[in-house]
């Protein structure tokens, strides 16, 4: 027999008594109903608790604070998205104190060590955020592939403050993420971080040192 | 289960207990690395759940654990079709030996010669690392906890900060010794070049070996959390992935995911939230850029299957792996996570571990708790911990007639001379004249009792028997 029917078998034949399903109230996740400002304020607050760093703009201010943000960290270069229109509206914008744009517009597997040594900041939409817990959601596709935020030192995000969620528990409903998954769907909650050495925060381990948010109001 | 995989730690011996205890009750680094770290972290929790109906949060956390396990065969079913619909292969394994030898399969038709790992205590059961660089696989620790336990060539003593016996100036040592950094007590440089090394090993590894923390049925996804990016690395940037789970991690759906991880981040750490969850439901597809092309999950059963035919001892199957019992538990704070020589310390260990290596292996892990009800308080899905140690202590002499033994190993505590006297004084309660003559003549001769009573007098003294027994105060009253 199959590992699997043995396992299966097993459990299927327990000798205890007969299991049963206990009611699930889901209601003790409930948040109350705050409005907007609320829920930017409390996005906002959080997410600076774990090192993140947000920036308030407008549709017509936001590539400018992108700049500023860039030109202060001296970045050389920035990814963006080719289709998106965060990628396109940045394309357009034409300034001239953004640094080189780039695309991630190939497999990794043919120019993986320019994207783990030469990227210095990347910038991605998000499908949202979280209030209570000050986590952004990025569904990774084609556009905007996986590794773009974790690879490069900055990691900028674009959040419509129209789409910041109370909680999880209401996006994941709101989405109806149950009616399909794509390949990849993250939570971010501040930059890569570790507390391994004596408890001590360090951030940048593995993803990237910052988290940038602007977030559109 | 298969009896060749009771894995504890390679060359510990587990019955050697007591030794090992009584060396880190005197070792004052160890008491004072564990006791600054466990303070900050139980303070975090508290921190972490003010404002928050703690109980009811609790019960739910509990109850989706309950319905998961109440339908454990049907979801495992479901989950398997799902996964395979998504493009994920899925491989069952009876014991961590299995296991170990369906990732070395998966490497060798790949001809993969590196693996990268993510932190998980599931590959820790297993001794995946031994395993795989016997069969000349290297395979390379990523978290930065489990890669400073990985080059010191231990094992973690926590199972959410792996490294948290050793101080900044130990590991400095450490890292300098093993990959020629400075010396430096600077956190952020030993950080930056652990970075700096690792991701040379990210770009050249051939697989990823990752954990799950939850997989959801209804849609086939694999939930990872985790601070640090490397588990992200590990399921992203080698061309394989290959995700090892207990049995028992499986939940119905993503909802019930909600509430998990509301409880697990904020019991392990006080975290509202980690800086990533990471949420797997397939490999690349058409038109993706990266991601891997393959993604394997290995479904482990080693000894859960066991422990879930007993309607007791099945809550030990509720565990989402927080480590807040740890972290809460007076002995493991004392004594530390190695003393236990086990894969899981602390409480959820004393439970856990009997079953994985047999009751006679692990015959001092019940006993190894006062009792004093920590772990089952703050336990985000309320398992009883001190029940089962209890239950585990009666499975350890063999049980009674009202509580038969069914744990492999059971009644290796018991002795003959310890069961007669306890039926001595079962019959002895049980026989009110025989009862009043014993106490009688006790109190009589009370000072003949002996002042030292083994190792409980060492710190405590006697309690003196009374003069006259309470059947004979209470005569004297007339009543």
């Amino acid at each position: 027999m199959s590992s699997r029917n043995i396992i299966l078998q097993r459990l299927r034949n327990r000798t205890g008594g007969e299991l049963t399903a206990p009611e699930c109230d889901f209601s003790v996740l409930k948040r109350p109903d705050w409005s907007t400002a609320e829920r930017i304020e409390l996005f906002e607050k959080m997410i600076e608790s774990v090192h993140g760093e947000v920036h308030h703009c407008t549709s017509d201010t936001w590539i400018e604070r992108l700049a500023e943000v860039l030109n202060t960290r001296g970045a050389r270069n920035l990814m963006i998205p080719k289709e998106h229109p965060i990628g396109q509206a940045i394309k357009a914008s034409e300034r001239t104190d953004l640094p080189e744009l780039l695309l991630y517009d190939e497999p990794i597997e043919s120019w993986q060590p320019y994207l783990f040594n030469e990227v210095d900041a990347s910038i991605t939409s998000t499908r949202g955020g979280i209030a209570e817990t000050g986590s952004l959601i990025l569904w990774p596709t084609p556009d905007e592939p996986r590794l773009m935020s974790l690879v490069p030192p900055v990691h900028i995000a674009v959040l419509n403050a129209s789409e910041i969620y109370t909680t999880f528990h209401e996006a994941m409903i709101s989405q109806n993420w149950a009616s399909g998954m794509p390949t990849n769907a993250l939570l971010i909650s501040g930059p890569s971080k570790t507390a391994d050495i004596e408890q001590t925060l360090a951030y940048g381990v593995h993803g990237p040192k910052e988290l940038i948010v602007l977030v559109i109001e | 289960m298969s009896e060749t995989t009771a894995h504890a730690h390679p060359h510990v011996d587990v019955k050697e207990f007591h030794p090992r205890a009584h060396a880190a009750i005197h070792n004052p680094k160890i008491r004072q690395n564990f006791r600054k770290a466990m303070d900050g972290l139980m303070a975090k929790r508290t921190a972490a759940f003010e404002g928050w109906d703690l109980e009811t949060l609790r019960d739910l956390g509990a109850n989706i654990r309950l319905k998961a396990l109440s339908n454990l065969p049907d979801l495992l079913e479901q989950l398997e079709q799902k996964l395979t619909e998504n493009g994920i292969k899925v491989h069952w394994a009876v014991d961590g030996d299995e296991a170990c030898r369906i990732v070395r399969d998966i490497c060798v038709a790949r001809d993969a010669k590196s693996v990268i790992k993510g932190k998980s205590m599931v590959s820790e059961e297993m001794e995946l690392n031994h395993y795989l660089q016997d069969h000349g696989i290297e395979a390379l620790e990523s978290d930065l906890g489990e890669y400073i336990v990985q080059l010191a060539d231990e094992t973690p003593s926590h199972i959410i900060m792996p490294a948290i016996h050793k101080n900044t100036g130990e590991i400095s040592e450490l890292m300098h010794e093993k990959t020629g950094t400075d010396l430096s007590n600077d956190v952020e440089y030993l950080t930056a070049s652990a970075r700096q090394q690792l991701r040379e090993k990210f770009m050249n590894a051939d697989v990823g070996v990752s954990g799950v923390n939850f997989a959801v049925a209804e849609t086939g996804t694999l939930c990872l959390v985790e601070n640090e990016g490397n588990g992200r690395m590990t399921t992203t940037v080698p061309k394989c992935h290959i995700a090892v789970t207990g049995i028992e991690k499986v939940v119905p759906s993503l909802e019930d995911v909600s509430a998990l991880l509301a409880l697990l981040t904020r019991s392990a750490t006080g975290q509202h939230i980690t800086t990533y969850f990471n949420m797997i439901s397939s490999p690349r597809k058409g038109e993706e850029l990266d991601g891997p092309e393959e993604v394997h999950v290995v479904l482990v059963d080693n000894g859960r299957s066991s422990i879930y035919q007993d309607d007791e001892l099945l809550d030990t199957l509720r565990c989402i792996r927080c480590g807040a019992c740890m972290n809460h538990c007076p002995v493991y704070t004392r004594v530390g996570g190695h003393t236990y020589g086990t894969t899981y310390p602390g409480p959820i260990g004393k439970i856990l571990m009997p079953h994985l290596i047999g009751l006679d292996e692990g015959r001092h892990l019940p006993t190894a708790s006062s009792l004093c009800g920590a772990c089952g308080e703050v336990c985000p899905v309320k398992i009883p911990i001190p029940d089962l140690l209890v239950r585990l202590r009666q499975e350890s002499v063999d049980g009674d007639r009202l509580h038969p033994a069914k744990v492999r190993g059971h009644g290796a505590k018991r002795s003959t001379g310890e069961a007669m006297i306890w039926k001595g004084w079962a019959w002895m309660h049980a026989s009110p004249g025989i009862y009043r003559l014993g106490t009688g003549v006790a109190a009589k001769f009370r000072a003949l009792q002996p002042s030292k009573a083994g190792a409980w007098t060492d710190f405590r003294t006697v309690p003196k028997l009374a003069p006259k027994t309470l059947h004979q105060r209470m005569k004297e009253r007339g009543q």
